[in-house]
């Protein structure tokens, strides 16, 4: 059945922006910018293909994925958060040593075949027609990303660890004052966006294309980043805009293919122009979107002692 | 903390100055810029491969360094010049979209020699080189139009420039001759390297129906889709066997060692001049991976294709408007080919302009 089969594509390349992006969106929550994600994720690309291959197991690829992400991000974290350093060109720095590193690293897995990482169905509820295979026969990092967002919703804004998360993006001075300990929360956000990004980039090279070249990510973090802007920093936006940012890719691909005769550089273009329109009247309401714009974004902080 | 970082700033200066270039030997410099990464299992592999060749043919004589992914666009003009400008005595660019660029560096350069892959544009110290990649093309064609049990391909496309619009008719003319209803799907990505994309393309081509995928981007991700979901598929610029172990028919592979080896051959003699060079099967400059998973008589037919077509010989092709273009037994010239903007007739798709 066709749309069945569309929207399993969708899945697919919608899961890597939703995975990434969330990460992204607590890392900037706590008033970090890490403009590294492509780098994080290709990092983490590369290092799941890697273990995956060497043990055999596209699990243990799994972890090393979000594992190296979140290494990475440490990197990020030591020159933005103890050494101060600007978080824009820092954050520059991350993907293109990312997309260096990983190219050296993967030099001698191009062309190897891949592992891939083997769909888990769910008892049940698996046999429902439609919705089964769709949502309940998927890859251990589906029902990840939607966990990810329940809980990650869940922690911003029911837990007493959001909130205190939400007021050092918003303030780090008055946070500090408060006694809040603004770097380590902040370091710990920061890994946690680079777990993400390191599990998004897994995505990439163990389900979406089960295989290594070098920049395979091509350009899926710098959409992270953008849908987590135009998302106003709410996971369940971020969720919408991942889906409709992957329905119109595929969408597009599908109408060139039934030949629908409209240009395919002005297709190309409607993934990015749908998603900003859709997520720009989601989020018109300016006061909504200020009072979730961590208002500490990008600032450095340097506790006074 | 302070100590630590200008321990870092010195080992970087220090890392800078032994990689810069140890110069003063007498080594011919022949410089590549590349639009992908070398080990892309796809056209910049190819043409890295090529490289090596040269490099191993004329040995301490040359030097043959590289850039690799270049994006076209104003990047790229940076990068060439910056080749031109550190002392290479020939740049290969090995990208259609470097055209301008390399045009632009020449005029500034003018005793360096460029050579410029698949463009149609020369000057006095510009040269261009291409494939006839369509003659491979229309023999995956043929096998298609025999293997194909729906009678329907998926074509993954990247730009719609003379190259690739010529590969699709050339594609679609050689499935006809066995097949006079076959019928062709295409997919423009707009890219020639996003995986991810690829893939995308290749699985909404087969959700539509298709059991034939051939591509004209330059990952083995569409390979490995036909592979997982047990179609068959043509690879592209490298041998993808690797990647589609029970799914390549065949694919087109780029030889251009041979072509590097006499130019830079040219170039130290100091015989190169400005020239378009326009070769095929027949040259070797363009082969085809061995024609497997496919039956005896299927296998055969290509082979006597091939061998046709390196002694020359077309059939009547229309437009797809069905207005006749070339009769029985008739050739396009070069300039029609190397500037091809229109589809023929069959091809199921609208040209984007």
């Amino acid at each position: 059945m066709i749309i069945e089969a569309i929207l399993l594509t969708v899945i697919t390349a919608s899961t890597p922006l939703v995975i990434a992006a969330l990460g992204e969106l607590v890392t900037e929550r706590s008033g970090v910018l890490n403009l590294g994600v492509e780098g994080m994720m290709i990092i983490g690309a590369v290092c799941a293909f890697a273990a995956a291959q060497a043990s055999g197991s596209p699990f243990i690829g799994v972890l090393a994925g979000v594992a190296a992400g979140a290494a990475f991000s440490l990197l990020f974290g030591f020159l933005t958060l103890t050494l101060v350093a600007n978080q824009v060109a820092t954050g520059l720095a991350l993907t293109i040593l990312g997309l260096g590193v990983s190219g050296m690293v993967g030099e001698s897995l191009v062309g190897v075949p891949g592992v891939k990482l083997a769909p888990i169905a769910i008892p049940v509820l698996a046999d429902i027609p439609i919705v089964g295979p769709l949502f309940f026969k998927q890859d251990i990092i589906f029902y990840l990303s939607i966990a990810l967002v329940v809980g990650v919703n869940w922690f911003l804004f029911k837990s007493r660890a959001g909130l205190k998360l939400r007021a050092i993006g918003d303030s780090h001075g008055s946070a500090h004052t408060l006694g809040l300990p603004v770097i380590r929360t902040r370091y710990l956000a920061v890994m946690f966006g680079g777990a993400c990004a390191g599990l998004a980039g897994a995505q990439l090279s163990l389900v979406y294309t089960p295989q290594w070249v070098e920049n395979m990510s091509a350009g899926r973090g710098w959409i992270a980043l953008a849908l987590v802007v135009f998302a106003a920093w709410r996971p369940w936006r971020l969720l919408a805009g991942g889906y409709l940012f992957g329905a119109v890719t595929i969408g597009q691909l599908h109408a060139q293919a039934f030949g629908i005769g409209l240009p395919s550089q002005f297709l190309s273009a409607l993934p990015y122009a749908a998603t900003i329109v859709v997520l720009i009247i989601i989020s018109h309401n300016r006061r909504t979107t200020l009072i979730n714009t961590p208002a500490s974004l990008g600032k450095p902080f340097v506790p006074d002692r | 903390m302070k100590k630590f970082l200008l321990a870092l700033a010195a080992s970087a200066a220090a890392l800078a100055a032994v990689a810069a270039p140890a110069s003063a030997q007498d080594k011919t410099k022949i410089c590549f810029v590349y639009v992908g990464t070398k080990t892309d299992g796809g056209w910049t592999q190819a043409h890295d491969i090529g490289r090596q060749e040269l490099q191993a043919h004329f040995g301490d004589k040359i030097e043959t360094p590289f850039l690799e992914s270049v994006p076209e666009g104003p990047d790229a003009e940076r990068a060439i010049e910056r080749m031109a400008r550190s002392g290479c005595a020939m740049v290969f660019s090995t990208s259609f979209g470097f055209m301008d660029a390399t045009l632009k560096v020449a005029e500034k350069f003018p005793d360096v020699k460029f050579e410029h892959a698949t463009g149609y544009k020369t000057a006095a110290n510009v040269a261009t080189y291409n494939s006839r990649f369509y003659e491979g093309r229309f023999i995956n064609g043929q096998i298609a139009g025999k293997m194909s049990k729906k009678g329907v391909a998926g074509y993954i496309a990247s730009f719609p420039i003379p190259e690739v619009v010529g590969g699709i008719n050339a594609f679609l003319h050689g499935a006809r001759t066995v097949n006079p209803e076959f019928k062709l799907k295409v997919i423009w990505v707009n890219t020639w390297f996003d995986p991810g994309k690829e893939a995308d393309a290749a699985k909404a081509l087969i959700d539509q129906g298709v059991d034939i995928l051939t591509q004209h981007t330059d990952t083995t991700a569409p390979m490995q889709v036909a592979q997982e979901r047990g179609i068959q598929a043509f690879g592209q610029a490298s041998d993808m066997i690797a990647a589609g172990p029970t799914a390549q028919l065949s694919s087109i592979v780029d030889t251009w060692g041979a072509y590097y080896i006499k130019r830079t051959q040219a170039v130290i003699d100091g015989t190169w001049a400005s020239q378009q060079t326009f070769d095929g099967l027949k040259d070797g400059i363009l082969t085809m991976a061995p024609f497997t998973n496919m039956p005896d008589d299927v296998k055969a037919m290509a082979t006597d294709t091939m061998t046709k077509i390196k002694a020359g010989e077309l059939g009547p092709i229309n437009k797809q408007d069905g207005t006749p273009w070339l009769k029985d037994g008739e050739s396009a010239d070069d300039g029609t080919i190397l500037g091809m903007n229109f589809y023929i007739e069959g091809v199921d798709d609208k040209l984007p302009q």
